[in-house]
């Protein structure tokens, strides 16, 4: 009949992309938050980018001082807020129901929404651009009362709403992570079965689950303060600046572990699959991850030693406690590699760059522990130095060693592991390049946010232009990666249900996975249920 | 169905994998519950800043101007018995769904609406007084706090009264039963909880004494 011959092809092209538009389906959920991740990384980036043009000579070049204040703020925001946080929850989103055995989230509409709230939010944020004052301005942080409606626009307004909405989309999101764990595992998968990545995941959703409602608090106070006359953070009228930097921090401390913590789950899959061997102390890498989360409710105030307004010796205590379950980590991933039959693809490269990269952060991280130090360098870029070690070095390579671990799962076809490395090499250069001067820099006083430099001061000028040839040299690796992605996902070779001979369940179904995830599950005895599989030993890994 | 899900358990059971069905919290309730633990977080960031407030106002709590404007009677108090009274029903609704008896969820849920709606009411109505008597949003840090956070409450019973309305129509309309209904008891914890904080809000507001 005519009625049915309708151009198939077109119909079946607007079905494809109606179907992202409105699928519920974990997976493709999953793609969606890297595919935005992605490409605000990018956005995000160019601003870096601006930031270290400005600052590769003394006195202003590119840009008026205002403007160099909304590039690095809406850098860190979108980085923080709309590349890193959401990125590794897309990771948990497609991942966990596989790792778990379960076909879907426990509530896939809810996780549709957690989605699409985040490109909608980075819209809100950005477009703070195009109103009179310019976007938020005030840094990430956005203290009182450089963040008050007296010294800032509408593009802050725009900036809680943005960060408001993120922030919903966090929560709904770590319940449905929650309940998808605790209710949805496959038979067998009992809870010291589950792979490492699903424990970062629930460590890391229960930060959210207790830490974001406090920063969504915040933002409200912040509003009501900007638009309705509150008197929040107002001093003159009986208000208190430094409670906003207490609920903002009571946030984003645990907020960097909810950035950290997934990364090491990502690298606590990829070191055991290319070491060939299991995970060294699996149950107390979990207590590590469990004391971490514990203990990153306690330091919120290590940013704020400087306030005099805080107990210094119970904050500094509390702080450098956090090494030593992360010291645990440290020693559980170099045990796994100890006497691995090691296979350098990509993946490993990354997750190794993650451990080395991290471990600087860590140390560097530990000085600004010790008040008396930290006192010194609060607010110098010695601060730049070792944020951009641990969510940079450790997060972002994180993430890409999970990229090249699971894109062939995702997609079916192996990316090229040639260009895989010259990207790894450039990044690691360009990383340390742009990062490690920045140490020298902070020691010698310099200040952070600030757009202009004397002349003459030491050796400023080289350091900061040897910083700006790193960002540009990062900038420059991105390129074989996406040149990488877009060729494999044409014409890659298959990969194959198993290409890495993995470990966990994700590896038991074909790639892509089928919509309903599972055609059969493997038993689950140990928490290596697809090596068992493959080993037939029926029992594997420590217990 | 072909493509069905399918795995032989350890007990040689045929089951859907991650369906374990045997017993436990249901996803809804389960999520509920984790929902209102980040609301638990949500207000004390809220109760954090009120405190704080409260403690270094420099002439003592409430300040000299605000002396004397709150009243627990007429509305505040007779909303405060109101909205308990509002748990209670909601709670013999649930225990009536759990027995399979309809008429007395229906009834119980629609007078536990019209309890909620009332609440508003009065809430509304004490607003429009204080407004009048000077205590506004805007004037210092006793309207700041006391509007945000009996503001946020007020927002969250309205959200409550909302997700009651859907339950009444679903229950008028016969879609619960005794086996199936999640929703009623997802709903009726929000409710307890917005009730708690309530109860809490009133206490902290009206009831502690001021240090002399």
């Amino acid at each position: 009949m005519a009625t049915t011959a309708l151009t198939p092809a077109y119909a079946g092209r607007r079905a494809g992309l109606y179907d992202w538009l409105t699928t519920t389906d974990h997976k493709k959920i999953g793609i969606l938050y890297l595919l935005n991740s992605f490409v605000l990384f990018f956005v995000g980036g160019m601003f870096a980018l601006v930031v270290r043009l400005e600052l590769a000579q003394p006195g202003l070049q590119f840009l008026k001082e205002s403007t160099y204040n909304q590039a690095f703020t809406i850098h860190a925001s979108l980085m923080i807020f709309l590349f890193i946080i959401p990125i590794l929850a897309g990771f948990g989103n497609y991942i966990v129901p596989l790792m778990i055995g379960a076909p879907d989230m426990a509530f896939p509409r809810i996780n549709a929404l957690s989605f699409w709230m985040l490109p909608l939010a980075a819209l809100l944020m950005l477009s703070g651009f195009l109103t009179d004052g310019g976007a938020a301005a005030a840094g990430w942080t956005s203290y009182s009362p450089l963040a008050q409606a007296k010294y800032s626009g509408v593009g802050t307004d725009l900036w809680i709403v943005a960060v408001l909405l993120i922030g919903t989309s966090s929560i709904l999101g770590a319940i449905n992570f929650l309940v998808t764990i605790f209710k949805m595992r496959a038979p067998g998968m009992t809870m010291f079965r589950l792979p490492i990545m699903v424990w970062t995941m629930i460590v890391t959703s229960l930060l959210v689950l207790l830490a974001t409602p406090v920063l969504a608090s915040a933002l409200i106070m912040l509003f009501i303060d900007r638009n309705y006359g509150g008197h929040f953070f107002d001093p003159a009228t009986g208000g208190n600046a430094i409670l906003w930097q207490n609920v903002f921090w009571f946030y984003s401390h645990p907020a960097v572990y909810i950035m950290i913590l997934p990364a090491m789950g990502i690298i606590s899959e990829v070191l055991p699959v290319f070491s060939r061997k299991p995970l060294f102390g699996y149950k107390a890498f979990i207590f590590a991850t469990a004391g971490i989360g514990a203990l990153g409710f306690s330091v919120w105030a290590h940013h704020m030693f400087t306030t005099g307004a805080v107990y210094l010796p119970f904050f500094s205590f509390m702080t450098f406690l956090i090494a030593i379950p992360t010291g645990v980590k440290m020693f559980n991933w170099i045990a796994t590699l100890f006497r691995g039959q090691l296979t350098f693809s990509t993946p490993l490269l990354f997750a190794l760059g993650f451990l080395t990269m991290f471990l600087i952060g860590g140390i560097n991280g530990a000085f600004s522990a010790a008040v008396p130090v930290d006192f010194a360098l609060h607010d110098t870029y010695w601060v730049v130095a070792h944020l951009h070690y641990v969510l940079f070095g450790g997060s972002v390579f994180g993430v890409f060693a999970g990229l090249y671990y699971w894109f062939p799962k995702m997609f079916g076809r192996m990316l090229n592991e040639t260009l895989g490395k010259i990207h790894f090499v450039l990044m690691f250069i360009g990383f340390n390049l742009t990062f490690f001067p920045m140490h020298i820099l902070g020691l010698e006083g310099m200040p952070r946010r600030i757009a202009n430099y004397a002349p003459g001061q030491a050796d400023w000028t080289a350091l900061n232009l040897l910083a700006t040839v790193g960002g540009f040299t990062i900038a420059l690796s991105m390129l074989p990666f996406l040149w990488n992605v877009l060729v494999s996902l044409r014409s890659g070779p298959l990969a194959g249900d198993d290409p890495w001979e993995g470990n966990t369940l994700e590896w038991a179904t074909s790639s892509p996975p089928p919509p309903y995830n599972f055609d059969r599950l493997p038993e689950i005895r140990s928490e290596r249920p697809v090596f068992d599989v493959r080993h037939g030993t029926g029992k594997g890994g420590a217990h | 169905m072909a493509l069905q899900p399918m795995a032989a358990t350890s007990a040689g059971r045929a089951e859907a994998p991650g369906h374990a069905r045997e017993g436990g919290i249901s996803n809804v309730i389960l999520g509920m519950i984790l929902f209102i633990t980040s609301e638990v977080m949500f207000f004390a960031g809220l109760f954090a800043a009120y405190f704080n407030v409260r403690a270094t106002a420099p002439g003592g709590w409430p300040p000299a101007e605000f002396v004397g404007k709150l009243h627990v009677f007429p509305l505040v108090g007779i909303a405060t018995i109101l909205l308990i009274l509002s748990s209670v029903t909601c709670q013999m609704g649930v225990w009536g769904i759990r027995r399979g008896d309809h008429t007395a969820l229906v009834r119980s849920i629609g007078i536990t609406v019209v309890l909620g709606a009332t609440f508003l009411v009065m809430q509304a109505t004490d607003y429009l007084g204080l407004y009048g008597d000077g205590v506004r949003l805007d004037a210092g840090t006793f309207g700041t706090t006391y509007y945000t956070l009996t503001g946020f409450h007020g927002a969250h019973v309205l959200a409550g009264v909302l997700m009651l309305s859907v339950v009444l129509y679903r229950s008028m309309a016969g879609q619960f039963s005794k086996d199936h209904h999640d929703m009623v008891e997802a709903v009726s914890i929000y409710w307890h909880f917005v009730d708690v904080v309530w109860i809490v809000l009133f206490s902290t507001l009206y009831l502690i004494p001021n240090p002399a």
